[in-house]
């Protein structure tokens, strides 16, 4: 225990508190005071250069009133559920199939988890190569005889976020996969032998029993996808530069835009502190399930 | 020892008979067991599919364009060409300058050498602070800075602009190496304070009744255990620099540009004939050195995303 | 043939053999508990007859039924685990009921079968419960409930008192022995490494070491007749006193380290009878007495106290004799006391003489 009446309390530990400088200034600067500054700036009408000239919600409405900002929320919604959903199913799969005490399964387990190796910039470039209508996988199909076949997402309007998709999933299931594979190792062993001698078969077992053991890993890993959802950028700027027209683009590419390519300083604030709050919205929940639940279990 | 003959005392008196009718030995399993063909197969297609674009990308980026416009992208080359690789390499145009991908090549070494030594150097002695030497209000901090780790960049993006620019390091490399420092600094710091946590208290208390000090716990005892865990950081520093985009183009300036950048200019350029050999070479050696850290750490690679993952 | 045989078991893992054929027939209604250190292959044997590992060769039978190639919830088992492995997002009554309900057991039925469970166990307030509301002994009564429910005759537990304090585990144990004697005709194969559960519990112990049975026999006969030196040392309580020497025949056997004899005319040497050379001799630290009692001895010695252990009910001794260590036990109120000359005395024929080449008993 410290003694608070010893003398000179702020050298007490005094490297220690050096060392943490860094930290010090990382955490109050540049995350609360940047965060807040952004916040408060959001309030202005700042255009090439931020200016104290306060407007109050004008920036918000102009935002929603903006139909690249819709269709940034709407392309984020479909691919933020999409790849949910999918990379949590696939990524499961594959975690359960190599689970199963399989040969080779280092290889497989390479295999899928490369693509997160890889900058979105190199994924986004690939796949826009592999989805080229003239050469890529539409060109082949046809050149194969069916001449009426169409499959060109980038270039379609409709269903370019699919396009993107693809890549995304490309990327990131591996490491859902990974981190599902962690849970499934940290299963008792004896729950498995338990099931055996109870007669479960292995699916009612995994729905029933081992997926709910799961849980604080499946949370974690929805944390971790649903934050990078929220922060997709690159693969979009690579695949298709927001293209065709406005139709791919995403919140995180109209913050940068906003800020960085038409000087609208305002816009760009106002944007990233509505990302800020979809973030929050995602976050807030699952501290209150983590840390709220563990002071209940004690 | 020596256990030849063992003497069942108290055993049935009559003797065991030796051989039974009925099944014996493993369960007989078939290679091909249907459960063996969907497991098999089903991870075959899958591992197909995430092969794919690698083979893509190496198969177009050795052919020639004109066999490119005649060809299948999935036809391995008829007529073998590095020329692609040389003219991405060197005389590629991004818009600005036709040097090629070497510029961005070497600023992405310039950038990522020094941040990875900064960040790590940084978060290990941080992370070991917070670990060994708790002092009042340290997990005030490690907490804003592990909450600060989810929020989104673009938030702070412009923020970190005007303190770059105060400081005269905008448009740098050495502001762009400091911020990766800063953003580099949360998961960082949780690893190594995880495993310095992790290290028996008793080793520390006698290193500190045998007189060590802060700084000579660190690197005579602290840093030599934990070789492991430093390369985990280096491999996740590495890649994760290695392939930044956002921070390279919004805090460096088209000479310093990474390598990402250059390649996603040069890729997508707008003006001449699109040259998809030269791309897909281009495209490669971007992902090369993430690639070569990922297929030679194997196990660590992994270990260091669930480090960052399961336990932030 | 018994509920349970298992003939020329072999297991291999890869190179390892980690089962090395084992024969082992267990009576209708008989308690056996596989004893051995971490590591001797007595889980992995409980593993196999379960069903739930592989063999490599050999054969499994329950009830007569040859079970080899069988699925452990076709074998007419159940199974108690050390880590209880409950069903962590069920209530007690959904872990007993959930088995029985994949095999399509109707629902009265499900209902009287987890009744009579809980009821024999008294856990009938507990059943609405999640297992994380549970204690450890609390926890462990389901896991039997869970066997129970199945309706089977045969029970495997897998070291399901390991994870308890020192107080719940002597609870647990009495009450795992009332519930096999409350079962009637009900077989139990039992494994542990605490030589106490397996001594109280067992009508038979199979004492293991490196993937073979050294001992098979009821517990007074592996206590006073050990078959070889490894079981001699490893059941007992402060363990067994060693003392190496020579074995030589003249008109009676006797023992001989240096300078003392310890006559054998009264020890039962076992089958092949006494053969001359060296042995260790083993006797037991309850067996020596000390002073008065010693005199009633056929043989007595002087040693030197070196050691004494206090254990409040009694005290341990620690001396030497003839160079070999000496430990016995002396009665917690004696006065002993470092340095003291104590007169020590035993009986030779309850003590064990161990061949020092083959370590076998003689």
């Amino acid at each position: 225990m410290p003694d608070s009446r010893r003398p000179r309390q702020v050298f007490k530990n005094l490297a220690a508190k050096i060392a943490a400088i860094p930290m010090i200034l990382t955490a109050t600067v540049v995350f609360v005071g940047g965060t807040l500054w952004t916040v408060l700036y959001s309030f202005t009408d700042s255009k090439l250069l931020p200016r104290e000239n306060f407007v109050g919600l004008a920036q918000y409405e102009r935002l929603w009133s903006s139909s690249k900002w819709i269709i940034s929320i709407q392309n984020l919604f479909i691919y933020g559920v999409c790849m949910l959903v999918l990379s949590f199913v696939i990524g499961f799969v594959l975690a359960a199939l190599l689970d199963q005490k399989i040969r080779f399964e280092n290889t497989f387990r390479t295999i899928f988890l490369y693509p997160f190796a890889l900058s979105f910039i190199v994924t986004g470039l690939v796949w826009q190569w592999i989805l080229n209508p003239q050469f890529g996988i539409q060109g082949v199909v046809r050149d194969l005889g069916w001449e009426n076949f169409t499959f060109d997402p980038l270039y379609n309007p409709d269903i370019v976020i699919y396009g993107i998709l693809f890549a995304g999933l490309w990327q990131s299931t591996g490491l859902v996969m990974c981190l599902m594979l962690a849970g499934l190792r940290g299963i008792d062993e004896d729950i498995w032998k338990a099931a055996r001698v109870d007669g479960i078969p292995m699916w009612k077992t995994y729905l029933f029993i081992v997926i709910p053991m799961m849980r604080p890993v499946l949370i974690t890993t929805l944390v971790i996808v649903a934050t990078g959802i929220v922060k997709v950028y690159d693969l979009v700027v690579a695949q298709t530069g927001g293209g065709p027209g406005i139709a791919s683009e995403v919140p995180a590419k109209y913050v940068y835009d906003a800020m960085f390519l038409s000087q609208n300083l305002g816009q760009g604030f106002a944007a990233s502190t509505m990302m800020l709050l979809a973030v929050i919205i995602v976050i807030v929940p699952w501290a209150y399930l983590e840390f709220g639940g563990r002071k209940r279990h004690g | 020892m020596a256990s030849t003959a063992i003497d069942y005392a108290g055993a049935p008196a009559e003797p065991l008979p030796q051989e039974l009718a009925g099944p014996r030995g493993a369960r007989p399993r078939r290679l091909l067991s249907r459960r063996n063909i969907f497991l098999y197969g089903t991870l075959t297609v899958v591992a197909i599919y995430y092969l794919l674009p690698l083979y893509v990308m190496v198969v177009t980026s050795l052919k020639g364009m004109p066999e490119i416009r005649v060809g299948n992208i999935f036809a391995p080359p008829l007529e073998i060409t590095f020329e692609p690789w040389v003219k991405a390499w060197s005389s590629a145009c991004t818009g600005l300058n036709c040097d090629g991908l070497s510029r961005g090549f070497w600023n992405s070494v310039r950038i990522t050498v020094p941040s990875v030594i900064l960040s790590i150097a940084i978060a290990s002695i941080n992370g070991y602070a917070l670990a060994n030497w708790r002092f009042k209000g340290a997990n005030t901090f490690f907490t804003i800075l592990i909450v600060g780790a989810f929020i989104p960049y673009q938030v702070m993006l412009y923020p970190i602009v005007i303190i770059l620019r105060e400081m005269g390091i905008y448009g740098t490399l050495t502001g762009l190496v400091l911020v990766h420092t800063v953003f580099g600094m949360p998961i960082l710091t949780l690893l190594f304070r995880n495993y310095f946590a992790s290290v028996p208290e008793e080793l520390f208390k006698a290193a500190r009744v045998d007189g060590a000090g802060f700084w000579g716990i660190y690197f005579k005892i602290m840093l030599p255990m934990s070789l492991p865990i430093f390369v985990v950081a280096i491999i996740l520093q590495v890649t994760g620099i290695w392939n930044d985009f956002l921070f390279g183009v919004v805090y460096t300036k088209p000479d310093v540009y990474p390598m990402t950048v250059q390649l996603n200019n040069i890729v997508n350029a707008t003006q001449g004939v699109k040259e998809y050999n030269v791309n897909m070479a281009a495209t490669i050696i971007t992902g090369l050195v993430p690639l070569i850290v990922y297929f030679a750490s194997g196990k660590l690679f992994v270990r260091g995303i669930a480090a960052g993952a399961v336990k932030g | 043939m018994g509920a349970v045989s298992v003939r020329n078991l072999c297991l291999n893992f890869g190179e390892v053999e980690v089962l090395k054929n084992l024969n082992l027939d267990i009576e209708e209604g008989e308690f056996l508990v596989l004893l051995g250190s971490s590591g001797c292959g007595k889980s992995t044997l409980l593993n196999c007859i379960a069903g739930l590992l592989d063999i490599t060769d050999g054969q499994i039978f329950i009830k007569g039924r040859n079970v080899t190639w069988e699925q452990p919830k076709d074998r007419g088992i159940g199974m108690v685990f050390q880590s209880y492995a409950l069903y962590p997002q069920m209530t007690v009554e959904g872990n007993l009921a959930f088995g029985l309900k994949n095999a399509r057991v109707p629902k009265d039925e499900i209902a009287r079968r987890v009744a009579r469970a809980a009821e024999i166990l008294h856990i009938e307030p507990l059943l609405k419960r999640k297992p994380a509301q549970l204690s450890g002994g609390q926890r462990q009564r389901v896991a039997i409930g869970r066997a129970l429910v199945r309706d089977v005759d045969v029970f495997l537990f897998d070291e399901p008192l390991s994870n308890l304090d020192a107080k719940l585990r002597a609870e647990l144990r009495v009450e795992i022995k009332r519930l096999h004697q409350q079962l009637e005709n009900t077989t139990m194969i039992y494994v542990t490494h605490d030589q106490i559960e397996a001594m109280t519990l067992a009508d038979r112990i199979a004492i293991m070491r490196s993937g073979a049975i050294q001992q098979l026999a009821d517990p007074a006969t592996i206590y006073n007749k050990p078959v070889n030196k490894y079981v001699a040392g490893f059941i007992g309580s402060p363990s067994i006193n060693f003392i190496d020497g020579q074995l030589e025949i003249g008109s009676d056997p006797v023992f001989r380290a240096g300078e003392t004899k310890i006559s054998l005319a009264r020890y039962q040497f076992s089958g092949n009878g006494p053969k001359p050379g060296a042995v260790t001799f083993g006797i037991r630290p309850e067996h020596i007495f000390i002073e008065k009692a010693a005199s009633d001895q056929p043989f007595q010695a002087e040693v030197d106290v070196e050691v004494i252990e206090p254990m409040g009910a009694d005290t341990l001794v620690w001396s030497r004799f003839n160079g070999s260590e000496l430990r016995f036990r002396v009665d917690g109120q004696h006065p002993v006391k470092k340095g003291d000359r104590v007169m020590v005395g035993f009986d030779p024929a309850r003590a064990s003489v161990f061949d020092a080449q083959t370590e076998m008993r003689l």
